[in-house]
């Protein structure tokens, strides 16, 4: 059994079992959104805009449409035109007219890349071809693609009808929000601080970088309703925004979430799905659409480049007195990038007294910014990171020493102030220093080790699921949580601990948004937490009626049947206990079947930390950085299956080296996209990381049956700053942009190599 | 318009002969003709591996060729990996190290592996990731696909069975070995 | 993708006529690894595909020390790393085959391919140049042998005349203590396009630790791939110094007009220009003494 650090045993938590749908993934049967087909099925493309910034002012497609093969050619005008205001659709509020417009370009296209028009053909290849006969007439205006420059005065504008509350209603502006948190007088600490360090850091825009590009195939019927079956996070906010966005009943559409290869939080928002919709009403046949490479890098995801200017005192003993940030991170086309998280999660592991962030929302002609991995934290800790080492340095404190010093703890006030409750913070911290590899010596020239830590809020929200008993006594967990990394595992492990069976008696199944209750994104870190709350409650009551079963069996009282380690017993002559399987073949002569049923509105969600160590290898001449050896530590609240959680750890930690080192947008000068496939969209291959270890913390979440934490997220927080901070102590330059790519390491090494020239030669003149 | 092409081919240990068009990839074939949908698109530049297939015994990007090409040539898909009773070690070793998380680049990684140990029965880890370069995976880190790919080696090299799978019966890539085997003797 | 008609001839006269017959139209293949990316882009939109794989005068890789090295033009990549005359004899061109792409792209590319593409930054040819490789093209006119470094044009563009076939290379057997090396510089550790591609090959006079002989090839460094003629011949008849190789080095950084782009700087371009000959004529020099001994 495997001891919880709550106080109970487990039986199945904390074991190491094959995922349920292993098999079919390991055998190439499992069915992704681009493997389904349909008779009769069409192929639908898009055609995309060659600008960063544009009016159209015509669009002809008779041409395609004549095309033989084409079946349908829409636009935006195909579309309903909704209010340019916030609204609800099913449990989010959203600007439908820019959710829209960002689906289809209605009078401007304001990324390269930006769909302007979609064909329905007999074939991908003659809807490639129907795209080259659109002819689009343009009025190209200047792009504005840096947060700086979409903030001056002059600056031209995207969305005529922004405003903010600070320049109020007569000022079009590019800056949608303003935040500011505040806490003590920062000028006020800083006066008492004895080390006081300021940088600015720009960050660069970086994508998701999920290996399955996006997908959807959508059936129309002539009754009014439609089936959509793609590859998403959150088949019900699918569901929600195409029927907002179609101006369909939400009702009338039923998403089926086909197995996903990947999201990171980019799938969590509609690109195709209500296209493929409208194409196939438009066309009588089901129509699949499927993103090329290019596409995926030039319209989706990507999350914000930023620019931070931060700024960190502390005593010489080591106390933090006052952090003092500005930031702007790029939105993109329209609002909403994740600056307000940047801003809450940016000193979140720190107990700082005084405290001013200014943050800001900004739009530039790049694609809307999505959500991705901890969206915004990362670009966060990159700054703050960087100056907690330096002030750790100027102290002469050892990093991990500083960090728990300063470290927040239950009852440390967060940044938008009420107090943490338990966390393990303290305990990853500690975990890294007691580590073999923090603990091991790194010797040879050019090397460096680095530390940093990161914070994520988690999310709880609303997750449905039904617990069904069969016949056998085997059971089956239905969720409408889609499976992006071993769910369904987890899941069924949950089932399987409270109802005694073992794992594989257990089949996890999930289902379409007609087969289930509400059920928000796998995202946020939530899905073990908020729907493995709601498996818990469901297995629960299912042992409670079938509690009522075998007291019938037995002419007890419910009350009076006990149930533990699978077995229901009662006190009583001649009663001998009975296993789930016993109880589920009498089912029929006690009252029909059992399914348990449960819903959460989870509350209560435990936030998540990790630190993070990474030892690298500058070559002093052509500033490429190897990474030599990587631990994580995260505190996960309770492991339900370690190996996925391992997982989300590593490969967490993968991303962030991949954002630290080479990944990055190009844009020229006319806002053109130039690395749009994966050649020059680098991210990280095998070659390029050595083994991750993990060390998993286990802290429980109050108040969750299981102590469950989200694992997803958080541990693409620390790698960047860790780089830098390794890439510092190796080679002695403090780098403050991402990626940090070889050409701009070189160049800090070459500038300081200058700069000590100069002194050498000033000291000897 | 070019006329549709007749090819022939091995795909699996069964000939097979199909339509395609001269445009169409070797990918294309395989998902929309011939419904073997394991071999997955990610980039369509021969930079992801999603698509890696193993063609007269070299793993290549079955997006960088056209299905004409196939003529005449032994194709191996994931589909054909495991005999009908049993899964090749290299897929119960995923399984067991959780290898994989979304499992969209699973079958090119299992093709490139298997490429990898059938010339390189006993490679070292810098083989390992040498010979997986060309595939990306973006939730592992790869830290459990190379254990699994080690793991399999091993396995292999003591001649042991992988344990939960019983049966003996071909797997279709055996079958294809054989077919490659008998063609080389001709 | 656009239709296109597909041809796969079997002999080199069959192929020269196809392409003769479609002009501008037709494209040979081989590997497919750039020219199916480009079809798919629409970047070339030829009606006609030669398959030229199957042309076995074109498949195969001839050795002799009397002969040198016959490497047909359609050979895959990986072919040469496995061919154990090219892994002693040509270790810089073998290196150079075995860094493009992935396996998957070596079992498909082939160093013809490379260089017809007309990239700058392609792999193998700064080492086929520091070979001294001549290009064998059959075209409709007859044949023509064209030196490697006078093979591309401009970027994506070549000597070939439409009709004309890149059949094979040839490269001299290596003189008596000599050798070659190719280095590149890449972000990551695989699968990325040059940033900087040099390959040096250099012959030694034993006798007095000299160079006898040297040449230098550069990669993605200018619109076409470099012959560094002057950083080659500054080492000639020098001893092995430090100062003999900074020299080559700087004269190497001379002969670059490297860009900005979304891989590297003109300036770090030029930067790693020298550090990459550096190192690589400390490679080659290594080798071509470890050769006195072996051959």
């Amino acid at each position: 059994m495997a001891a919880s650090p709550n106080g109970h045993d487990y039986r199945v938590i904390g074991t190491r079992p094959v995922r349920h749908d292993g098999i079919e993934k390991v055998t190439g049967q499992a069915k992704y959104g681009a493997d389904y087909n349909f008779p009769g099925m069409l192929y639908g493309k898009i055609l995309r805009s060659p600008y960063a910034h544009a009016i159209i002012k015509s669009i002809k497609v008779d041409k395609a449409a004549a095309l033989p093969g084409v079946k349908a050619v829409i636009t935006a005008n195909d579309l309903p035109a909704l209010p340019d205001k916030m609204e609800q659709a099913g449990e989010m509020a959203l600007n439908m007219s820019h959710l829209s417009a960002n689906i289809m370009a209605r009078d401007k296209v304001l990324y390269d890349g930006h769909a302007v028009a979609a064909v329905a053909a007999t074939s991908p290849h003659i809807a490639e071809e129907a795209l080259r006969l659109i002819e689009v007439d343009y009025e190209v205006l200047p792009p504005v693609m840096s947060v700086e420059e979409a903030m001056k005065p002059d600056a031209p504008i995207l969305l005529p009808g922004l405003r903010n509350k600070e320049e109020g209603p007569d000022k079009p502006t590019n800056v949608a929000t303003h935040l500011q948190f505040k806490r003590g007088d920062v000028n006020e600490g800083f006066k008492q601080a004895d080390y006081v360090v300021e940088r600015e850091f720009k960050t660069a825009m970086v994508h998701q970088g999920y290996i399955e590009p996006h997908n959807a195939v959508g059936i129309y019927n002539p009754d009014g309703h439609a089936t959509i079956y793609c590859s998403t996070q959150g088949s019900f906010v699918v569901r929600s925004l195409s029927a907002a966005v179609l101006g369909m009943p939400e009702g009338n559409i039923k998403v089926v979430p086909a197995e996903i290869g990947g999201g990171f939080g980019g799938k969590t928002t509609i690109y195709l799905e209500p296209l493929s919709v409208l194409l196939s009403k438009k066309t009588g046949h089901p129509v699949k659409l499927t993103m090329s490479r290019a596409e995926v890098l030039r319209a989706t995801g990507p999350t914000s480049g930023s620019t931070i200017r931060c700024k960190m005192g502390c005593s010489k003993d080591g106390k933090l007195l006052a952090a003092q940030i500005w930031m702007a991170y790029e939105a993109g086309a329209f609002p909403g990038s994740p600056v307000g998280a940047g801003a809450m999660t940016i000193v979140a592991p720190y107990n700082i007294p005084n405290l001013l962030i200014d943050a800001y929302d900004v739009v530039v002609n790049r694609p809307k910014t999505a959500a991705y991995r901890a969206p915004g934290a990362s670009n966060a800790a990159m700054a703050s990171e960087t100056i907690i080492d330096e002030l750790a340095e100027k102290c002469g404190i050892d990093p991990c020493d500083f960090r728990i010093m300063n470290g927040a703890r239950e009852g440390t006030p967060q940044t938008a102030g009420p107090p943490y409750r338990r966390i393990g913070y303290i305990e990853t911290v500690e975990a890294i220093k007691n580590s073999p590899h923090y603990k091991s010596k790194l010797e040879g020239p050019n090397r460096g080790r680095g530390v940093a830590s990161g914070f994520w809020f988690n999310v709880g929200l609303q997750s449905s699921a039904i617990v069904n008993i069969h016949t056998d006594g085997t059971a089956s967990v239905v969720i409408g949580s889609v499976d992006i990394g071993g769910t369904r595992a987890a899941q069924a492990m949950i089932a399987a601990e409270v109802l005694g069976l073992d794992v594989n008696d257990v089949r996890p199944l999930v289902t379409d948004t007609d087969s289930i209750g509400h059920t928000d994104v796998t995202g946020g870190s939530r899905t073990a937490f908020a729907t493995g709350w709601a498996v818990y409650e469901a297995a629960q009551d299912v042992v409670r009626q079938l509690k009522e079963r075998a007291a019938k069996l037995w002419e007890k009282k419910p009350e009076e049947v006990s149930f533990a380690n699978g077995l229901f017993t009662a006190q009583g002559d001649g009663i001998k206990p009975m296993t789930i399987k016993e109880l589920a073949g009498r089912l029929a002569r006690t009252g029909g079947p059992i399914s348990g049923r449960a819903t959460v509105n989870a509350r209560g969600v435990g936030p998540a930390f990790a630190t993070t160590v990474i030892d690298v290898e500058v070559d002093p001449d052509t500033g490429k950085v190897q990474i030599l050896r990587a631990t994580v530590a995260q505190d996960v609240g309770k492991a339900i299956h370690p190996s996925y959680v391992e997982g989300q750890m590593q490969g967490g930690t993968a991303q962030g080296i991949g954002w630290a080192l080479n990944e990055e947008y190009f844009y020229d000068e006319r806002g053109i996209l130039r690395n749009t496939g994966l050649l020059d969209y680098r991210m990280p291959t095998c070659l390029d990381l050595p083994m991750i270890e993990t060390c998993i913390v286990e802290v429980p979440t109050p108040g969750h049956p299981l102590g469950i934490r989200g694992v997803g997220e958080v541990s693409i927080v620390p790698p960047p700053a860790a780089v830098a901070n390794a890439i510092a102590h190796a080679v002695g330059v403090r780098m403050t942009e991402l990626p940090m790519s070889p050409p701009r390491v070189l160049k800090a090494l070459l500038s300081k190599r200058t700069r000590a020239e100069a002194q050498a030669a000033a000291a000897g003149s | 318009m070019a006329k549709k092409v007749v090819v022939e081919a091995n795909i699996n240990g069964e000939p097979i002969e199909f339509l395609c068009e001269p445009r169409q990839s070797l990918l294309e074939v395989l998902r929309d003709v011939l419904e073997l949908t394991g071999s997955k698109e990610g980039c369509l530049t021969g930079d992801c591996g999603a698509c890696t297939v193993i063609v007269n015994g070299r793993p290549l990007c079955s997006c960088l060729m056209l299905g004409v090409e196939a003529q005449g040539k032994t194709i191996q898909t994931v589909e054909g990996l495991a005999a009908p009773d049993r899964l090749h070690v290299l897929q119960q070793k995923f399984l067991e190290h959780a290898s994989l998380q979304c499992g969209i680049c699973t079958p090119g990684f299992l093709m490139s592996a298997k490429a990898l140990l059938d010339r390189n029965p006993k490679p070292t880890e810098a083989e390992i990731r040498y010979a997986l370069a060309g595939n990306l995976c973006r939730c592992t880190g790869y830290d459990k696909i190379v254990r699994a790919v080690a793991d399999a080696a091993q396995t292999l090299a003591s001649g042991q069975q992988p344990a939960g799978h019983l049966g003996s019966g071909p797997s279709a890539t055996e079958q294809t070995e054989r077919f490659l085997q008998e063609q080389e003797v001709k | 993708m656009h239709a296109i008609n597909y041809e796969s001839p079997n002999t080199v006269a069959d192929a020269v006529k196809l392409l003769a017959a479609h002009g501008e139209q037709a494209r040979p293949l081989c590997g497919g690894t750039d020219l199916i990316i480009q079809l798919r882009a629409g970047v070339r939109r030829p009606s006609y595909v030669v398959d030229v794989k199957n042309i076995q005068e074109m498949r195969r890789i001839e050795f002799s020390m009397q002969q040198g090295l016959r490497l047909g033009a359609a050979v895959p990549c990986i072919e040469i790393y496995e061919n154990s005359d090219m892994r002693k004899y040509y270790p810089g061109l073998t290196e150079a085959a075995h860094l493009i792409g992935s396996l998957q792209i070596q079992s498909r590319a082939s160093v013809g391919g490379n260089l017809c593409n007309g990239s700058p930054a392609a792999d193998t040819t700064p080492a086929l140049i520091a070979l001294g490789a001549k290009c064998r093209v059959i075209g409709p006119g007859g044949e023509r042998i064209v030196a490697v470094e006078d093979f591309c044009t401009a970027p994506g563009r070549t000597v070939l005349q439409p009709g004309e076939l890149l059949v094979e290379f040839h490269i001299p057997a290596p003189a008596r203590n000599s050798s070659d090396a190719y280095l590149r510089f890449i972000p990551r550790n695989e699968m990325d396009i040059a940033v900087v591609g040099v390959g040096a090959a250099v012959t030694l006079d034993p006798s007095d630790d000299r160079i006898s002989a040297a040449r230098i090839g550069l990669g993605a460094v200018g619109p076409t791939p470099i012959f560094a003629r002057e950083a080659a011949q500054a080492l000639v008849g020098k001893r092995i110094s430090d100062e003999t190789i900074e020299r080559a080095a700087q004269l190497a950084i001379a002969a670059t007009s490297p860009i900005d782009d979304m891989r590297g700087t003109a300036e770090f371009r030029r930067h790693v220009t020298g550090v990459l000959t550096r190192r690589v004529l400390a490679k080659a020099i290594e080798r071509a003494r470890a050769a006195q001994t072996s051959r």
